[in-house]
C-alpha cells in the first residue's frame, strides 16, 4: 500500500480495502525497517499517529471525511507540533518541545492527516544537502550515497523511499523545490502569503514559505488544499479567496505559453538536465502549450541579493536562541556573556554560525547600504524580470537545479559551491511567487532530474494544472527510487 | 565663566492598550511574573507578531494634539541587542518612519511666559521586561519577569530645547498632564507607565557647538528628574572646570543614594544593526482613518481651561488649576453638575480637596469623598442649613467615612443650622443678659463704631449654639435687640 | 562548476581575524581561536560572492523589503492570551519562582 498515491488511499480507505490504522501501522513499520538508511526522520511518533488513525477511520466510517482523512504524513521538523520535539535539525532545539501547533500542523490534523512524525532537515533550513543537520545527514533514497537535496531532505527522502505519502516542507530558496528534484517527487513552493508561516521556525522571513512535497502534483494539489489558508496570527498572510486546486487539474493546456528564460540554460547546466528539461519542454509543445524564449536578465544577481537578505534575517531570527527561555544552555556560565556567547557556539552548527556572521555584517554600521539595502533594491530589479515576464507568457520553465543529486561531503567544505546549488530556485523566492518542481526523467546515472515551472502571484491553480496534465501524459513521476530486499519483503507480505 | 545647560528629553510612555502592541496578552500592572507574558511575548519559536490598532489610535492622537505631521506610512524595525529582559534579541520600533512627526508643546515657566519645546518625533515600539536581582531565587542569578515585554509605549524625543530642570520638569509634566487627558496613557508613574531619560551636556555661554552629552536613563518621578539633572550638571561643569573632558554615556541614577554612575552594560559602542522587521509590514493610515481619530479626541487641557473660564466664570488662574489635571477637571465638573456652583465648587477643591489630598499624599482619583458628597456638602451651605465652618466638620466626617453623605452626617451629628427665629431670639436674649459690662460698653460708644462691636456678642451666640446657629438672622435679631436697648 | 567563483569580481579578503572577532561578539558566538582563520576564509568568499551586488545598477530603485508590497492588518485590542505560565515554562533550562533565570545582569 505505500505505492499509492494520496489519490489511490483517498478511494481504498472509501472502499475499506484496508484502514487507516493498518496504513499507519504499515507505514511505521516500514519506517522502523528502512529509515536507518537514510535517515529521513528525526522523530517518529507512532502512538501519537495509530491515534489519529483511529479517530480517522472513525470519521471514514461515518462517510463525512476529507480529502487527506486518515493518510499518512510527515511533518518537517520546523514545524511546531505541540508535544512533539521540534528539534529545527539543531542541538539548540534538541530539547524543544512547543507547547502549540504550527498553523499548517493544525490545518493538516483538522483535515484528518495522520502524521508519522517529524523529518529531517539541514539546521535551521540553513543549507541544500540535509548535511548540516544535528541529526546526521539524511540520504537520498535514489542512490545512497548522494544527499537528498535541502533543506527539507528528510522530508523528500521520506516521501521518495515511501516512508510516508507525502510530507510538509518550506522553501526559503528551494529549500522543498531542489530536494524534489533530487529525489523523483512534486514539490510545491506557494506564492508567500499563501500559507501561514504561524509556527514554522523562521529562517528568513520574507523569503520563508511553507508547502507540499509529493509523488504528484495532484497529491500536491490535495495537501495544498488543507494547508492554505489565511491566518490573522501571521501579519504576512494573505486574505485572498483560496482555489479548489483540485478543481482545475484537469483543464486543457492548450495554448499556454511557456516562458523559457535563456539565463537558465548557459554555463553551469549539466547535459543530463539540459537534455531532459528541453525533452520535457518538447512533451508540452505536444500537448499543446507554445514555448516561447523569454530574458530575466537579473538571475545573475539572485544569488549574491540572496545571501544578504536572507542571512541579515536569520542574524535577527535566531537571536531569541539565547539559553534563557527554551533550547541548549551551556554549562556552568560564569556569566551572562558566557552563557550567551557559549550556549550559542555550542547549540548552533557551522553553516548557521556563518549566516549569522554574514547577515550581522551586512547589517552592521557603514555596510548596510552596500549590502543589506543594495540586495533589497536588486531583489526588485528580479521581482521586475518576472512582472514583465508574465505580461508575456502563463508559465516559465526550466531547470530546478544545474545537476542531479550530488555526493554526501562532495560540496560541504565549500559553502559557496554549496550556494551556487540555488541559481534557478532564489529568484522565485525573492520575487514571492509560486513554483514547483516535477520529476522530468533519469540521468544516465540513474539520478532523478525535476523540471522546474514558476507561476505568477496565487497562480498555483495553474502550476499544478500545468503540472498535472504533464504528469497524465508521462510516467516520470512514476518511478521509485530502488530500495533494499527489506522493503520487497514488505511489498509481499502487503 | 558662565554655563549654559542643554537638554533634550526621551519620554517613554506606556499605552493605555488592554493588550500588548503584538500580541493578545493582558497589560494589567502587577500580574504575578510571566503570568501574562504568551508565547509571542517569550519570543517562542515561530511566533509571530501582530500589530495592535489600538496602540496605532493612541499614538495618532497623540500626534494630532502636538500639532505633528502623522506618519500615514510607517515601519517598524528590529533593533538589535541581546539582553536577558528583551527575548527576541531585538527590540521592535520605529526609525525613519514613525508614526508622529515633528510636533511641539508650550509649557508655562514660573515667571508666566512660555516657552515651546519642539518634538523631533514620536515613534512606537514594544517596552522590554524587568531584570530582578533579587527575590525567591539563587543568590548571583538574576529573575526575568516578562510581563512587560510587549507592553506598547510611544517614545516621544525632544529636541534640545530645554534650559535647565524647571523647564524639563514643567516639559514633563505638561506631557504628563496631556497623555492623560487624551486617555492613552495612565499617567501611574510609580508604576513605570511614564520615564524619562534625559540628555545633558553643558557649554560656555555664548557657544555655538553643543558640548558632549550623557544620557540618564530610566527617571521615573519628576522630582528625581529635576535631582538627576542638577546632578548631573554640577558633574560635568566640575569636570570641565577641572580640565577634564565629558565621555558620551549613558548614566543610571540612584534615588536612595542621590549618587549616579555610568551604566557598565552600555560601555561598549553598540551596533544596532537596524533593518526593517520582515514580519510586520508597513502600516498605511488613510485620510479617512486620521480623521475618524481626530473626531473621537476628548477636549484637551487648553480648551478646556478657556472653557472653565466661559462656561463657569472661573478666574483664568482658577481654571488653569482645574483644568491641567484631567481627573480633577472631571471631579470639578462632576460636582458642579450635582450643585450647580462653579465658585464654591472651584473653592472647594482646590482649596480643603487638594489639601487634604496633599496631606496624604493621594491623587484625586484616590480621594476618599466622591464629586456627589462634596455637591451634597456645598448643597448644604448653600441652602444655609449649615455654615462654613459647620461644612468642613461635615467634610472631615465624609473624609473619615463617619457617612456617606453630607446630609446623614449632619443628621447624625445633628449639625443641621438652627434658623427657627424662636429659638435664636432666646439665645440672643440669654447672651444680652450676661454681657453686663459689654452692654453698658455698647450703649456708651459712638453709634459709627458700634457696629465693630457686634463681634463680640455673635461669637458668644455661636459658641452656645455649637456653631449652629445661622449667622446672618443672628446677626438681625442682634442689632434689633441692641438697638432697642440703646 | 561553470558557476566558478572566478565568474565574479573578487575582493581580496575584506574582513581579518578581528573582524571576525567584533562580528562573533555583536552576535554573541564565541569562536575559538584555532576555528578563525577557518571561519575568516569561509566568510571572506561568502562576501567575495555577494560583492557582485556592486556591479549592479540600482540608482532609484526603491529597496524591496516585501515580496508582495502589501501593508499591515491591525488587531483588535483584546485579551486573547491567558496565564500559560507552566506550559511555556516547560522548557526552560532554569526557573525559580516564575522567573527565568539568568546569571546575574549587571546594568
Amino acid at each position: 500500500m505505500h505505492h499509492y498515491t494520496i489519490a489511490e488511499l483517498m478511494k481504498s480507505l472509501r472502499n475499506k480495502e484496508f484502514s487507516s490504522v493498518e496504513l499507519t501501522q504499515h507505514y511505521l513499520e516500514r519506517i522502523k525497517q528502512l529509515d536507518s538508511q537514510f535517515n529521513s526522520y528525526i522523530t517518529v511518533s507512532s502512538e501519537q499517529a495509530l491515534l489519529s488513525a483511529q479517530q480517522a477511520d472513525q470519521a471514514l466510517a461515518k462517510g463525512n471525511a476529507s480529502d487527506l482523512c486518515g493518510i499518512p504524513i510527515a511533518h518537517k521538523d520546523l514545524f511546531c507540533t505541540q508535544g512533539t520535539l521540534t528539534s529545527c535539525g539543531s542541538k539548540m532545539l534538541s530539547n524543544f518541545v512547543p507547547p502549540y501547533n504550527a498553523t499548517i500542523v493544525e490545518n493538516l490534523a483538522n483535515a484528518g492527516a495522520v502524521s508519522l512524525g517529524k523529518t529531517n532537515m539541514d539546521e535551521f533550513a540553513m543549507g541544500s544537502s540535509n548535511e548540516s543537520s544535528f541529526y546526521g545527514a539524511s540520504k537520498n533514497p535514489w542512490n545512497i550515497d548522494c544527499v537528498p537535496g535541502g533543506s527539507s531532505g528528510g522530508s523528500a527522502a521520506a516521501v521518495a523511499a515511501q516512508l510516508a505519502v507525502a510530507t510538509t516542507g518550506s522553501d526559503t530558496g528551494g529549500s522543498i523545490r531542489q530536494p524534489a528534484s533530487f529525489c523523483g517527487l512534486t514539490g510545491l513552493k506557494p506564492t508567500y502569503g499563501r500559507v501561514s508561516r504561524w509556527g514554522m521556525v523562521a529562517y528568513a522571513s520574507s523569503l520563508d514559505q511553507a508547502g507540499p512535497i509529493a509523488r504528484t502534483a495532484e497529491d500536491a494539489a490535495i495537501m495544498l488544499n488543507a494547508m492554505a489558508s489565511f491566518d490573522d496570527k501571521d501579519s504576512t498572510s494573505v486574505d485572498i479567496e483560496k482555489s479548489d486546486y483540485k478543481a482545475s487539474l484537469n483543464d486543457s493546456i492548450k495554448g499556454l505559453r511557456i516562458g523559457v528564460p535563456e539565463e537558465y540554460f548557459q554555463d553551469g547546466l549539466d547535459n543530463d538536465v539540459a537534455t531532459l528539461v528541453n525533452a520535457a519542454l518538447a512533451e508540452y509543445e505536444k500537448m499543446g502549450a507554445t514555448l516561447h524564449p523569454i530574458s530575466l536578465p537579473h538571475t545573475h544577481l539572485a544569488i549574491p541579493a540572496y545571501y544578504v537578505i536572507a542571512p541579515a534575517e536569520a542574524s535577527a531570527n535566531l537571536s531569541r536562541f539565547d539559553g534563557v527561555r527554551y533550547g541548549h544552555r551551556c554549562d556552568d556560565p560564569k556569566d551572562l556573556m558566557d552563557l550567551y556567547k557559549r550556549s550559542r557556539e555550542e547549540g548552533f552548527g557551522d553553516e548557521v554560525k556563518r549566516r549569522i556572521l554574514v547577515g550581522a555584517y551586512a547589517l552592521s554600521a557603514g555596510y548596510y547600504d552596500a549590502y543589506y539595502r543594495k540586495a533589497q533594491q536588486v531583489r526588485r530589479l528580479i521581482k521586475q524580470d518576472f512582472v514583465d515576464a508574465f505580461t508575456q507568457v502563463d508559465v516559465i520553465a526550466g531547470p530546478v537545479v544545474p545537476n542531479p543529486a550530488f555526493g554526501i561531503g562532495e560540496k560541504s567544505t565549500n559553502p559557496v559551491s554549496m550556494y551556487l546549488e540555488d541559481i534557478y530556485t532564489l529568484p522565485t523566492n525573492l520575487a514571492g511567487l509560486c513554483g514547483i518542481s516535477l520529476p522530468c526523467g533519469l540521468s544516465s546515472d540513474n539520478k532523478p532530474v525535476g523540471l522546474q515551472l514558476t507561476g505568477n502571484y496565487f497562480a498555483e491553480a495553474k502550476l499544478l494544472n500545468v503540472a498535472h496534465q504533464f504528469q497524465q501524459h508521462t510516467d516520470h513521476h512514476k518511478k521509485t527510487a530502488p530500495i533494499s530486499n527489506a522493503s520487497n519483503k514488505l511489498n509481499s507480505n502487503q | 565663566m558662565e554655563w549654559e545647560t542643554v537638554i533634550g528629553l526621551e519620554v517613554h510612555v506606556q499605552l493605555a492598550t488592554k493588550t500588548k502592541i503584538f500580541s493578545g496578552a493582558s497589560t494589567q500592572f502587577g500580574a504575578a511574573p510571566n503570568t501574562q507574558a504568551c508565547a509571542i511575548d517569550l519570543a517562542m519559536p515561530g511566533t509571530l507578531p501582530v500589530a495592535n490598532e489600538q496602540a496605532f489610535r493612541y499614538a495618532v492622537m497623540f500626534g494630532l494634539a502636538i500639532d505633528a505631521d502623522i506618519g500615514q506610512r510607517s515601519v517598524f524595525e528590529r533593533k538589535n541587542y541581546f539582553y536577558p529582559d528583551l527575548p527576541k534579541g531585538y527590540q521592535t520600533t520605529q526609525l525613519d518612519a514613525p508614526i508622529v512627526g515633528a510636533g511641539q508643546i508650550e509649557i508655562t515657566l514660573a515667571d508666566g511666559s512660555t516657552k515651546a519645546i519642539r518634538i523631533h518625533h514620536a515613534h512606537l515600539e514594544e517596552d522590554a521586561g524587568k531584570s530582578l536581582h533579587e527575590g525567591d531565587f539563587e543568590q548571583g542569578m538574576s529573575g526575568i519577569d516578562l510581563n512587560r515585554a510587549g507592553t506598547p509605549l510611544i517614545e516621544i524625543v525632544s529636541e534640545p530645547d530645554i534650559s535647565n530642570s524647571d523647564e524639563a520638569v514643567a516639559f514633563a509634566k505638561k506631557l504628563h498632564s496631556l497623555v492623560i487627558a487624551l486617555g492613552i496613557c495612565d499617567g501611574e508613574m510609580s508604576q513605570g507607565s511614564m520615564r524619562f531619560d534625559v540628555n545633558i551636556s553643558v557649554r560656555h555661554k555664548g557657544e555655538e557647538k553643543l558640548g558632549t552629552r550623557t544620557e540618564t536613563k530610566n527617571l521615573n518621578s519628576f522630582k528625581f528628574m529635576e535631582e538627576a539633572i542638577a546632578l548631573e550638571v554640577e558633574r560635568q561643569i566640575d569636570v570641565l572646570e577641572d580640565g577634564g573632558s565629558i565621555r558620551q554615556e549613558t548614566r543610571l541614577y540612584n534615588a536612595d543614594t542621590k549618587t549616579a554612575r555610568a551604566m557598565r552594560s552600555k560601555e561598549e559602542a553598540n551596533d544596532y544593526r537596524y533593518f526593517p522587521c520582515p514580519d510586520l509590514l508597513p502600516v498605511v493610515l488613510d485620510d479617512a482613518y486620521i480623521d475618524s481619530v481626530r473626531q473621537q479626541m476628548p477636549e484637551l487641557p487648553i480648551a478646556r481651561c478657556q472653557r472653565f473660564v466661559d462656561e463657569y466664570a472661573l478666574s483664568a488662574y482658577d481654571a488653569a488649576i482645574l483644568s491641567d489635571n484631567t481627573h480633577i477637571a472631571n471631579y470639578f465638573e462632576a460636582t458642579v453638575k450635582q450643585c450647580n456652583d462653579a465658585k464654591l465648587s472651584a473653592n472647594w477643591i482646590m482649596g480643603e480637596v487638594s489639601a487634604r489630598l496633599n496631606a496624604e499624599e493621594k491623587t484625586i482619583t484616590q480621594s476618599p469623598i466622591n464629586p456627589t458628597q462634596l455637591a451634597g456638602v456645598i448643597a448644604r451651605i448653600k441652602d444655609n442649613s449649615i455654615s462654613n465652618k459647620i461644612a468642613k466638620q461635615v467634610f472631615d466626617g465624609l473624609w473619615l467615612g463617619e457617612g456617606d453623605s453630607a446630609d446623614t452626617i449632619i443628621e447624625a451629628k445633628g449639625l443641621k443650622q438652627v434658623s427657627d427665629s424662636g429659638a435664636l431670639e432666646s439665645m440672643v436674649d440669654e447672651v444680652i443678659a450676661n454681657s453686663g459690662a459689654q452692654i453698658e460698653n455698647y450703649k456708651k460708644a459712638d453709634p459709627e463704631k458700634r457696629p465693630k462691636m457686634l463681634g463680640y456678642f455673635v461669637g458668644q451666640i455661636m459658641k452656645a449654639s455649637k456653631g449652629q446657629a445661622n449667622p446672618k438672622m443672628i446677626n438681625d435679631i442682634l442689632i434689633k435687640k441692641l438697638n432697642e436697648l440703646v | 562548476m561553470a558557476f566558478a567563483q572566478n565568474q565574479f569580481n573578487l575582493v581580496e579578503n575584506p574582513v581579518k581575524h578581528d573582524d571576525i572577532n567584533a562580528l562573533a561578539h555583536l552576535a554573541r558566538i564565541n569562536i575559538n581561536d584555532d576555528l578563525l582563520d577557518n571561519v575568516t576564509d569561509n566568510i571572506n568568499s561568502i562576501l567575495s560572492l555577494v560583492d557582485q551586488l556592486q556591479q549592479a545598477s540600482t540608482d532609484d530603485v526603491e529597496p524591496m523589503y516585501h515580496p508582495l508590497d502589501a501593508t499591515q492588518q491591525l488587531r483588535a485590542d483584546e485579551v486573547t492570551e491567558t496565564d500559560n505560565r507552566q506550559a511555556l515554562q516547560a522548557n526552560a533550562p532554569a526557573t525559580e519562582a516564575g522567573l527565568f533565570l539568568v546569571p546575574q545582569v549587571i546594568e
